[in-house]
């Protein structure tokens, strides 16, 4: 069977690696992204990589007027979809958003907003499919504020809750709901920070999404240690957190 | 941020900052850049010509897409920071290959045109740089350009071999050739001393599409330059089903204690892997990978040198001069450093395309030393007293001490290649052995 899988925010790195993996199995791929010439790169490599057909389609997510266009395009052209991940991110910086509005604004608006509001395009049309996949990308920073990123952290938080009960709707319908929370994972995101062990490749993280995409889980969490990691952040007592320089 | 190493991890470098490269639609600024700039790819040049003390490394390896790719005529165009593993996994189910590879696929394929790479067939099919087309060139003087052996010769010659100091290839465009199946049919014959390698060699160099021996460089006297030929071709085998191997790692970041690679170390496991088949002829039909990666399957080998890294002495001399391999192995035995791996080729009469490439006819010795400080380097010095009498010349990709009289002799073209520098480009390597050069470090 060739799965038919929409990507938003294709060009992000842990998308290009999750394609990949869909491409190597010959999937029909739908990418969505802002910039048109990475899109063309990123169609063109997938195209060799086996996909057997790739779209694309220019859009910023942060117009939402066309939200359901884009999604109701991805559905029409195959007759459906078996798979769609939201992947567009981005990572703000702390400060500028606790001394700007507009920049607190601004990381809501991608981080949340324009997720939530393709969630709820793609679960009309999932819904009335009665099957397939929707996963979402949210992070490990989702699980605890951290003084250093609580306004993507918070974000995160609430993409977490709302997919927890879009899962709930979803699921008499037959329709996966798939939260990936990824820790600290090298791509053009976090390219600016300094990293250490913990660091996953973006291949390792890509082939994760994959992999929960084509067998679901609720939450993932890549690498599978953040787990156990973020249950031991989330454990600590408020008052031993607070003196942490988290 | 990650660590930009060279393979030898000799000597010790930092880069100021380090831009990492996503996309060809998104080049560099180099006016940003207030450093001498230098593309950086997997970190596999085993000398400093990938490292750029106080410099920008441009980390080229998110330019990893495939642009095009002609099935039946077997040519692929990519960026400069696919790896050779990624294009073989992708040209494998389509019956190409690779026309020329090193002992490594985890070499981007910029760095393999920038170093002109050589292999196991170069006696048939020359050096990377011969199956190279076309490729883009990002300079900092004159923004895109493209070359080719039609259009701005000059600057493609300049660029292979060229050790990156060109400018930032943005990608390239490749010959492959074709196979059959995933399969080589190998043999391994012990040779008993440098006298029968060379016989085994030109008996073997007609029919065999790849050479290449192994040395024990342990034994002294009668023994030395003993050890095993390989050979082999495609297998007409043929088969859809290509394994997926993922190579075993060292604990990341750990280095092996130092009393690992000794002389008796050394000189058991040579003594084991030289008698490792019974009879003095064994053959096999191997999947590709064993064949021409067999060290790809310890993921950070270099680490098994030690704390203080390794040097790589790779050397050519005319085939009329090979007396000079045995004079430069009985230097070694008669040193106090331990030789860890050396390998032994006859490079055929393929001319390479580039300015300064390496791969030239006649005998090729490569030959990895634990680091162990001055005594090192001085054993290093005394092979480029018998490499000069010898008219041969240094690797320079393997390279991370020679001095700058010492490569001028060997490399007489690098005044002319000179001309073709990016004027924002530098590297520790070019610094050291062209020490006139502007930039950071100096």
């Amino acid at each position: 069977m060739t799965r038919r899988v929409l990507i938003l925010g294709a060009t992000s790195g842990i998308a290009r690696e999750t394609s990949r993996c869909f491409a190597a199995e010959h999937a029909k791929l739908f990418l969505v992204a802002r910039d048109q010439e990475k899109l063309a790169a990123s169609a063109d490599d997938l195209r060799i990589r086996g996909a057997e057909s790739v779209e694309t389609f220019q859009a910023d997510f942060t117009d939402y007027s066309e939200h359901s266009v884009i999604i109701e395009r991805a559905f029409s052209i195959w007759g459906g979809l078996d798979g769609a991940l939201i992947a567009h991110g981005s990572l703000p910086d702390q400060l500028s958003a606790e001394r700007d509005f507009a920049a607190l604004r601004r990381a809501i608006e991608t981080n949340y907003f324009s997720v939530v509001s393709l969630l709820m395009e793609l679960a009309k049309l999932f819904e009335a499919q009665r099957n397939g996949v929707i996963a979402v990308m949210g992070s490990v920073a989702g699980d605890r504020g951290r003084r250093s990123n609580y306004v993507y952290g918070s974000t995160k938080a609430a993409v977490a809750t709302f997919a927890a009960g879009l899962r709930a709707r979803l699921a008499p319908a037959g329709v996966q709901v798939v939260l990936v929370k990824p820790g600290w994972v090298s791509t053009p995101m976090t390219e600016h920070l300094r990293q250490n062990f913990l660091f996953a490749s973006s291949e390792q993280a890509g082939r994760g999404v994959y992999k929960s995409m084509i067998s679901p889980r609720a939450v993932i969490y890549l690498p599978w240690y953040w787990r156990w990691v973020m249950a031991i952040i989330r454990s600590l007592p408020e008052p031993t957190f607070a003196k942490l320089n988290l | 941020m990650r660590l930009y190493t060279s393979w030898g991890r000799y000597p010790p470098s930092n880069p100021a900052e380090v831009l990492p490269l996503s996309w060809v639609s998104e080049p560099p600024d180099f006016d940003q850049c207030s450093h001498p700039v230098l593309a950086y790819g997997k970190g596999r040049s085993y000398g400093d010509c990938c490292l750029n003390n106080g410099g920008a490394l441009l980390d080229t390896s998110g330019l990893d897409r495939f642009i095009r790719f002609d099935a039946d005529r077997g040519i692929l165009r990519c960026e400069a920071g696919v790896t050779l593993q990624s294009a073989l996994r992708m040209i494998l189910p389509a019956n190409w290959f690779l026309p020329v590879t090193p002992g490594t696929q985890f070499v981007t394929v910029g760095g393999a045109i920038a170093n002109d790479v050589h292999g196991k067939n170069h006696h048939k099919e020359g050096s990377f740089g011969c199956h190279v087309l076309s490729f883009e060139l990002l300079r900092s003087d004159r923004g895109r350009v493209l070359c080719s052996r039609e259009h701005n010769k000059d600057l493609f010659e300049a660029t292979v071999g060229g050790l990156g100091l060109t400018g930032l290839i943005l990608w390239a465009e490749l010959k492959l050739k074709r196979i059959c199946g995933v399969y080589i049919d190998s043999e391994q014959i012990r040779f008993k001393d440098l006298e029968e390698f060379f016989e085994l060699a030109a008996a073997s160099d007609e029919s065999y599409e790849y050479t290449v021996a192994w040395l024990d460089c342990a034994p002294t006297g009668k023994r030395l330059g003993r050890g095993i030929l390989t050979r082999g071709n495609h297998s007409n085998t043929r088969t859809s089903n290509i394994p997926v191997k993922r190579a075993s790692s060292l604990v990341r970041g750990l280095n092996a204690p130092e009393i690992l690679i000794s002389r008796p170390t050394i000189r058991a496991f040579n003594w084991m892997y030289f008698h490792g088949h019974f009879r003095r002829i064994a053959t096999s039909t191997v999947y590709f990978e064993n064949f021409f990666y067999p060290l790809d399957r310890v993921a950070d080998w270099n680490r098994l040198h030690g704390r203080r890294g390794f040097l790589q002495y790779q050397f050519v001399v005319p085939y009329e001069k090979r007396e000079a391999v045995r004079e430069v192995l009985q230097l070694t035995a008669d040193s106090r450093e331990v030789c860890a791996l050396s390998v032994l080729k006859v490079f055929g009469a393929v001319h390479s395309v580039g300015l300064l490439s390496f791969p030239r006819p006649g005998v090729t010795l490569a030959m990895d030393f634990p680091f162990r400080g001055p005594s090192t380097l001085d054993l290093c010095e005394r092979f480029d007293e018998v490499v000069k009498r010898n008219a041969g010349v240094v690797y320079p990709a393997k390279d991370a001490r020679m001095s700058s009289e010492t490569f001028q002799t060997y490399y007489p073209g690098w005044t002319k290649f000179s001309e073709f520098l990016d004027p924002r480009f530098g590297s520790d390597f070019w610094r050291r052995v062209v020490p006139t050069t502007r930039g950071a470090g100096t």
